[in-house]
């Protein structure tokens, strides 16, 4: 799908069949999501889901108008051309035997992860980062191996002007 | 007061205003049938499912008020799904319960268990499974509120049996009020002030009306707006009836694939068009690329995703159409009445030369079978135009819509979006249900007419005098029609020519029936079968290989019409 990427939070009843009705609105008018991530907000009863979705001018219009006709949807904020936060947390299982642990830990610590897992072959690392980052870390990560890779999507806030 | 859930649903439905629902029973509504005899409801029972939602959506139409109607879990959901979507693409108010099986057996495949709730999503405004019975109440208040307001729409209520029969304390809610769902229905002043700019400088004006004018009961602001204006009129297939279809100077006809030629040239030719209520389907537009492309675009819509969906438009105006007519009307009083409505001779002229050239017609006096064409005028005449017509989906409805000539909104009742064949026989059973006093007529095809036909006996069992127009060309004549003119005649399984006998199928049912089969008979039988009480078919043997036409091939400019 072509077009430029758009950052949408979506506040939502917390209800069952909520993100159906969300995820259902997009396949069935051809829509597309890239990532997607829910969870509840401070507000009891409300959650907050992250989009990343793509699309020309006219079809985000589209989107966001939809979302909002839907009965669960609150609100929808679209971050894309606001200066936001955005970061996603991805675990990776990496490669390490004894000559590439080394240089695993040298990129752990330039790019700031954590290993939360070890064994005699492998790292796993933590990272929360945003998507440059984390594809720049995947690549210096190629050459050791990666065994397995779980990402959460993104989740992304506005910055408070100070 | 503590009720059980089948109370509280009646009771609800009370308090909503609800004086007729129509149903078929079964184990999971078991319990909202036996608790029914204590509440001053009719019930109509029908003979499909698909019958009971399009008879609700017909008494919508036909009524204004919401449709409601109720049935059992499973197989009787999933034979409301038709006519849900149906009601859908309309924007019909409507309410559909149907039972579940209890909660605790809910995702074990139980027996006649069916996820109508997911099954529905994409097809319904919104939709509820009850898992509470201390939230029955709240849900059918805001399942009324949410499908009568905005743009209109059904709303589902899934309710499991456990919830029907335990009991609640019945609070008698007043009021909904939902954070998420708020429709705006007042125009914003501004963009209002553009279109009363755009009006003073149109040289050829059109006005665009659509189903959301009928919908908002808009119909006499738009009238007005229209004749101060002097402003011609063309209609989608859903707005006929909201301009008086009998103003000669100002009505054009339909506009679209089958629309008539003026209205198609016209709103081709236009520099400003004020599209109300209207979604701009593609069987509207045609090729969008190339509709109205001269045209600066207002448009007034109540659902935000309407505008820019399909064509692009210059002055988006978002809120209820009477409403926003309204305001227009009150700007307009402000106005030099010579500039918002001169003559406008020069477009009004170029208008009827179109008018003049390529008028709708046919012609039965040379011909020896009958022209379905005919038999609506006919109708049209001897009904004095006052009759609710609904219509099945094909050909007949679309010389329904170009022959029949609706002088006023809500008397027009046919499945424009979805194309529903099986439709308008449920749906004249609904009308007549709200207004028992009025001539109301299924105009059908051979075909749609055994979609639905079981609904004869809910007819007969309830006395509701529905008149059947069957024409008849032992086709199924409108893809028939596709194949004569884009398949090279290759009539590959149109072919209706084995059919029951109509006539003894209505006496079968207990009702009347008649047939026409030469030009002459026509308005003899028509007479007849008006004049006869009760239901009745009226079959029309017609010219089998009669063609709808203006015809726009599927895609090609509107102005690309097939004339003859
Ligand atoms: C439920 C359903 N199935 C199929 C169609 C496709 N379809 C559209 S028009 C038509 C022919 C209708 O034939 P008939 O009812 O005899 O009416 P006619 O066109 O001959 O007036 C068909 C099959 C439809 N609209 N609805």
């Amino acid at each position: 799908m072509n077009g430029d990427k758009s950052i949408l939070s979506i506040l939502v009843d917390n209800e069952p069949g909520v993100l159906s009705r969300i995820t259902g609105l997009f396949s069935g008018r051809g829509y597309n999501i890239e990532s997607l991530s829910v969870a509840e907000t401070m507000e009891p009863g409300i959650s907050r889901i992250t989009m990343i979705t793509r699309g020309d001018k006219h079809i985000v219009e589209q989107i966001k108008k939809q979302l909002n006709k839907l009965i669960n949807v609150i609100k929808v904020l679209d971050f894309t051309d606001q200066r936001h936060v955005l970061r996603e947390l991805a675990l990776i299982k990496v490669h390490a035997r004894a000559e590439s642990r080394a240089e695993v830990l040298r990129i752990v610590d330039i790019f700031r992860c954590k290993i939360v897992d070890s064994g005699p072959d492998h790292y796993t690392l933590e990272v929360a980062a945003d998507e440059d980052k984390l594809s720049a870390l995947l690549n210096m990560l190629q050459p050791m191996g990666i065994k397995e890779i779980a990402r959460t999507g993104s989740i992304a806030l506005v910055r408070e002007m100070h | 007061m503590e009720l059980t859930g089948a109370q509280i649903l009646w009771q609800s439905l009370k308090d909503e205003g609800v004086d007729t629902v129509f149903g078929y029973p079964g184990g999971a509504v078991i319990d909202f049938y036996d608790a029914l005899v204590q509440y001053d409801i009719n019930h109509i029972l029908v003979r499909h499912e698909q019958g009971a939602v399009h008879a609700a959506d017909g008494f919508a139409r036909a009524s204004g008020k919401v449709g409601v109607c109720m049935v059992t879990s499973g197989p009787g959901a999933t034979n409301t799904v038709t006519g849900i979507a149906t009601a859908y693409m309309d924007s019909i108010p409507m309410v559909v319960i149907t039972g579940q099986v209890p909660t605790s057996l809910i995702g074990n495949d139980a027996f006649q268990e069916v996820d109508i709730v997911g099954i529905t999503r994409p097809c319904t405004k919104h939709n509820y499974l009850v898992k509470d019975i201390t939230k029955l109440e709240r849900i059918i208040k805001e399942a009324f509120y949410i499908a009568r307001s905005g743009r209109p729409g059904p709303v589902l209520i899934d309710i499991p049996k456990d919830v029907t029969n335990s009991r609640t304390l019945y609070q008698a809610i007043q009021g909904v009020h939902m954070e998420s769902y708020n429709p705006t229905y007042h125009p914003n002043t501004k963009q209002l002030a553009k279109v009363v700019n755009l009006i003073k400088e149109a040289k050829k004006p059109i006005i665009f009306t659509g189903g959301g004018v009928v919908l908002s009961k808009g119909s006499e602001a738009l009238t007005k707006l229209a004749q101060r204006t002097n402003i011609p009129v063309t209609g989608s297939l859903m707005g006929l009836g909201s301009y008086p279809g009998t103003d000669e100077k100002l009505w054009l006809g339909m506009l679209g694939m089958h629309g008539t030629y003026r209205a198609n040239m016209a709103i081709s030719d236009a520099d400003l068009i004020l599209a109300i209520g209207v979604r701009f389907d593609d069987r509207v537009t045609g090729k969008t690329d190339e509709f109205a492309s001269k045209a600066t675009i207002v448009h007034v819509d109540i659902d935000p995703t309407s505008i820019h969906k399909n064509v692009t438009v210059d002055v988006p105006v978002v809120g209820d159409c009477r409403l926003t007519l309204e305001a227009l009307n009150q700007l307009l009083d402000d106005e030099d009445p010579a500039v918002i409505g001169p003559e406008r001779t020069e477009w009004l002229a170029q208008i009827k030369k179109w008018k003049d050239t390529n008028p709708l017609g046919y012609n039965q006096k040379d011909c020896e079978t009958i022209k379905p064409q005919y038999v609506i005028e006919k109708l049209f005449e001897l009904t004095k135009g006052d009759a609710i017509i609904s219509t099945e989906v094909g050909q007949n409805q679309m010389w329904a819509a170009q022959y029949y000539h609706f002088a006023k909104p809500n008397q027009w009742l046919t499945s424009g979006g979805l194309g529903t064949m099986g439709y308008g026989f449920p749906a004249a059973i609904g009308a007549q249900m709200a207004f028992p006093d009025k001539v109301v007529v299924d105009v059908a095809g051979d075909g749609s007419i055994q979609m639905n036909i079981q609904e004869m006996a809910t007819a007969v069992q309830n006395k509701l005098p529905v008149k059947i127009v069957i024409l008849n060309n032992q086709y199924l004549g409108m893809v028939r029609q596709w194949q004569e003119l884009f398949y090279k005649k290759n009539y590959s399984q149109t072919d209706m020519t084995h059919a029951p006998d109509f006539v003894k199928l209505a006496e079968a049912y207990g009702a009347a029936g008649f047939r026409a089969t030469k030009p002459d008979e026509v308005e003899e039988v028509l007479k007849k079968g008006l004049a006869t009480p009760g239901p009745v078919i009226m079959e029309f043997m017609v010219s089998r290989e009669e063609c709808v036409y203006p015809m726009v091939p599927a895609g090609a400019p509107i102005t690309n019409m097939l004339l003859v």
